[in-house]
């Protein structure tokens, strides 16, 4: 028993000790100088994972065209990807590790607003630029204050603006008066969502028969759908993440309900339609940031050399907003020359016209990119353009 | 004499090695403090969770509900009572005052839930607790004042490693010492055998409470440190498996063995983190680190099913804990 005991100090010694040295030699300390550091959290693991791998390539495949043509004033870029598990504190322990341990210049990261908004204090108080590809809650980008953060900005557009386009969309292009609302109550996203929409849309002189929601990780959604039946919506807005959409549209269909879905962007994913969610969302609506039918060249050449990279593998919106995320960072330190967070914090504010996979992007005085979107058809399981709003 | 004073030596030893430690913390960077104030309050979690799990031999699954009625009670009041503190010193007060709150917060749920659960036994008594934590998660998603899904932001970044530690040492100090005061005897009794003790006359329902309402009281408070470290909680943050990592901690280290459960408390704060930029042989672990971690967990649970110190006490005398069920 003694025995057993020494063997566990022991090997509990080795493993603390291989944990300080672990600490102790710096990646990249030899190479400092050579490299510029770019720093990017994203859920590749847990309930979101599609979304952090989508960015993770999109940013990957940036960081190798950039690195491929000779890196940026002859300084490769060093990509550190940290998965944040699609958790809270996981979050904030990447964000922390990136800024304070491998002392990047700067940070692009989450997809998730909920996420973001957790990690932005140590941004702020670490005087770090942060580039979110993909979060549209409106407050993302404001301090406790309300004013704007100075160092977090989003080359996406907000919530507000894409509640507008869904309930115009609704009101106008589907001719629905009538609108159930089903949102996620655990998800950020989702309630800033549907609060944008609900406003928008009764403004607009429709009514919201029916507001019912329910809890991300939930199975079940029958008891909301019965609900929502009961008032016979002309069509159910459903601003969720695409994990609950498949299921919420399956169900939705078994109980009988015919009219179409609306969503957001959170429904963009490739796992969206796989399996009976397939027919279920023949013929649904949400609104995104870009659509690979879109025929710019600049979008169809992004496909070409993304499906090159990543096995026929065709990038979805979340892929294009990290892609252009690193792209934009890059170019602010090519034409300042200088790669320091301070540099890059005052390219970001300052962007204007950046001709992107996602559109042109400008960054507003409120730290948000103004950009159209597009809103895409559900057709035989893949995502088919219907139409562009611009702001 | 002197046996009356050890304890306080243990006491005084143990805020003399914070204080200390507190010096050196200063010099290491950012991230590796916050990893050491995760595993402070993930300590003072486990250790308290612990005088139920382990010494009073109730299963229960709702830790992070009480350390979420701590967390939002605490952030609340210093949000919308207390004034805002720019010096250390008004700081700390405000932030003992806080963990006060957001504790009392705490033990009166403690308290609800327990009074009518506590007659359970076992499994039911674990469903229960199961369901408190969630019914707490979604009634916070659904106050708008506190927040709503999004949660209570900007909670001022009171929380100090030197916090952290100096109240490890108290919770710590606390629960050894009543454990082995006459009174304490009665919670390893209730453990040991149920119907043995109510024969000799202890009142095992009150035992029980008593245990939950002190471990609800401290996971209380750490919910508070929690909150003024992180500036923002979610009700999220405080779910189902927030309560299994708790458990996970006190049974790796061994139920009723303080010493362990506070070193498996660091363990398994501190290996996800590792496993971050660890590499061997060329290999990079962060992309399996999960992985790993629970391959850990498996190997662990089948070559020590009683935790790591299962069976060694504080005093490093074997306890009884050997002969203890567990599960």
């Amino acid at each position: 028993m003694r025995y057993r005991l020494l063997v566990l100090t022991a090997a509990v010694a080795c493993v603390a000790l291989g944990g300080c040295t672990g600490k102790n030699d710096k990646p990249g300390t030899a190479a400092e100088g050579n490299t510029i550091k770019i720093g990017h959290y994203a859920s590749l693991s847990g309930k979101e994972a599609t979304f952090g791998q989508q960015v993770d390539n999109g940013v990957k495949l940036a960081v190798d065209e950039i690195n491929n043509g000779g890196g940026i004033g002859g300084k490769k870029i060093e990509l550190i990807t940290e998965d944040t598990q699609s958790q809270t504190q996981g979050a904030q322990n990447a964000v922390e590790k990136l800024i304070g341990k491998d002392e990047v210049s700067a940070l692009i990261g989450e997809v998730a607003s909920g996420r973001t908004m957790a990690a932005a204090p140590i941004a702020m108080r670490e005087k770090t630029p942060m580039l979110t590809p993909a979060s549209t809650r409106e407050d993302v980008t404001k301090d406790e204050n309300g004013n704007v953060a100075a160092y977090i900005f989003r080359i996406c557009f907000i919530d507000p603006f894409q509640g507008t386009v869904m309930a115009k969309f609704a009101f106008e292009s589907l001719n629905a008066k009538s609108v159930a609302v089903l949102k996620d109550n655990a998800n950020p996203y989702s309630v800033g969502l549907a609060k944008a929409f609900v406003e928008k849309f009764k403004a607009l002189g429709g009514t919201i028969v029916e507001e019912q929601a329910y809890e991300g990780g939930q199975n079940d959604f029958k008891a909301q759908l019965t609900a929502i039946k009961g008032k016979n919506p002309q069509a159910i807005f459903v601003p969720g993440y695409y994990t609950e959409v498949s299921l919420i549209a399956t169900q939705a269909r078994q109980l009988g309900i015919t009219v179409p879905l609306l969503g957001g962007d959170g429904w963009d994913s490739p796992t969206l339609t796989q399996g009976e969610a397939k027919t279920a969302l023949e013929g649904c609506y949400f609104s995104n940031h870009y659509s690979e039918q879109d025929t710019s060249a600049a979008v169809q050449d992004f496909i070409k050399r993304y499906k090159a990279k990543f096995n026929g593998e065709a990038p979805g919106a979340m892929s294009a907003l990290g892609y252009d995320a690193m792209m934009i960072i890059a170019k602010i330190i090519k034409d300042s020359g200088k790669s320091d967070r301070e540099t890059i914090r005052a390219g970001l504010a300052a962007l204007k016209n950046y001709k992107g996979v996602t559109g042109n992007i400008t960054i507003d005085e409120h730290h948000n990119a103004t950009k159209p979107a597009v809103v895409l058809q559900i057709k035989d399981g893949k995502f088919a353009y219907h139409s562009t709003v611009n702001p | 004499m002197s046996t009356i004073l050890r304890p306080y030596l243990y006491l005084a030893g143990g805020i003399a090695l914070v204080l200390v430690l507190n010096l050196l913390v200063g010099g290491i960077g950012s991230y590796d403090q916050r990893i050491v104030v995760n595993i402070g309050i993930n300590m003072i979690l486990a250790v308290s969770l612990n005088l139920v799990n382990g010494f009073t031999g109730q299963f229960s699954l709702g830790h992070a509900g009480f350390m979420s009625v701590g967390a939002y009670a605490s952030a609340a009041f210093t949000t919308m009572v207390l004034p805002a503190a720019s010096d250390p010193m008004s700081q700390g007060l405000y932030l003992i005052v806080a963990l006060l709150v957001g504790g009392l917060a705490a033990a009166v749920a403690g308290l609800l839930v327990g009074v009518p659960s506590l007659r359970l036994k076992g499994d039911y008594l674990a469903i229960v607790t199961l369901g408190f934590g969630e019914i707490i998660r979604v009634i916070l998603q659904n106050v708008s004042s506190l927040g709503g899904a999004l949660g209570l932001a900007n909670i001022p970044r009171h929380t100090t490693f030197l916090w952290v530690f100096i109240i490890l040492v108290f919770v710590v100090f606390v629960i050894e010492r009543v454990i082995r005061t006459t009174y304490g005897k009665g919670f390893l009794a209730v453990r040991d055998d149920e119907i043995a003790a109510e024969a000799m006359g202890v009142n095992t329902t009150r035992y029980k409470v008593v245990a939950f309402v002190v471990g609800a009281f401290f996971a209380g408070i750490a919910g508070g440190l929690y909150a003024h470290y992180n500036s923002l909680i979610k009700p999220d943050d405080f779910g189902f498996l927030k309560s299994v990592e708790i458990v996970v901690m006190v049974i790796l280290g061994g139920m009723g063995s303080t010493y362990g459960v506070i070193f498996a408390a660091a363990a398994l704060t501190y290996l996800p983190e590792w496993l971050r930029s660890f590499t061997m042989f060329g290999i990079k672990f962060s992309d399996f680190r999960m992985s790993i971690y629970s391959l850990v967990l498996i190997v662990l649970m089948l070559v020590r099913p009683q935790g790591l110190f299962g069976g060694f006490s504080f005093k490093g005398r074997r306890a009884a804990a050997k002969k203890a069920p567990i599960g």
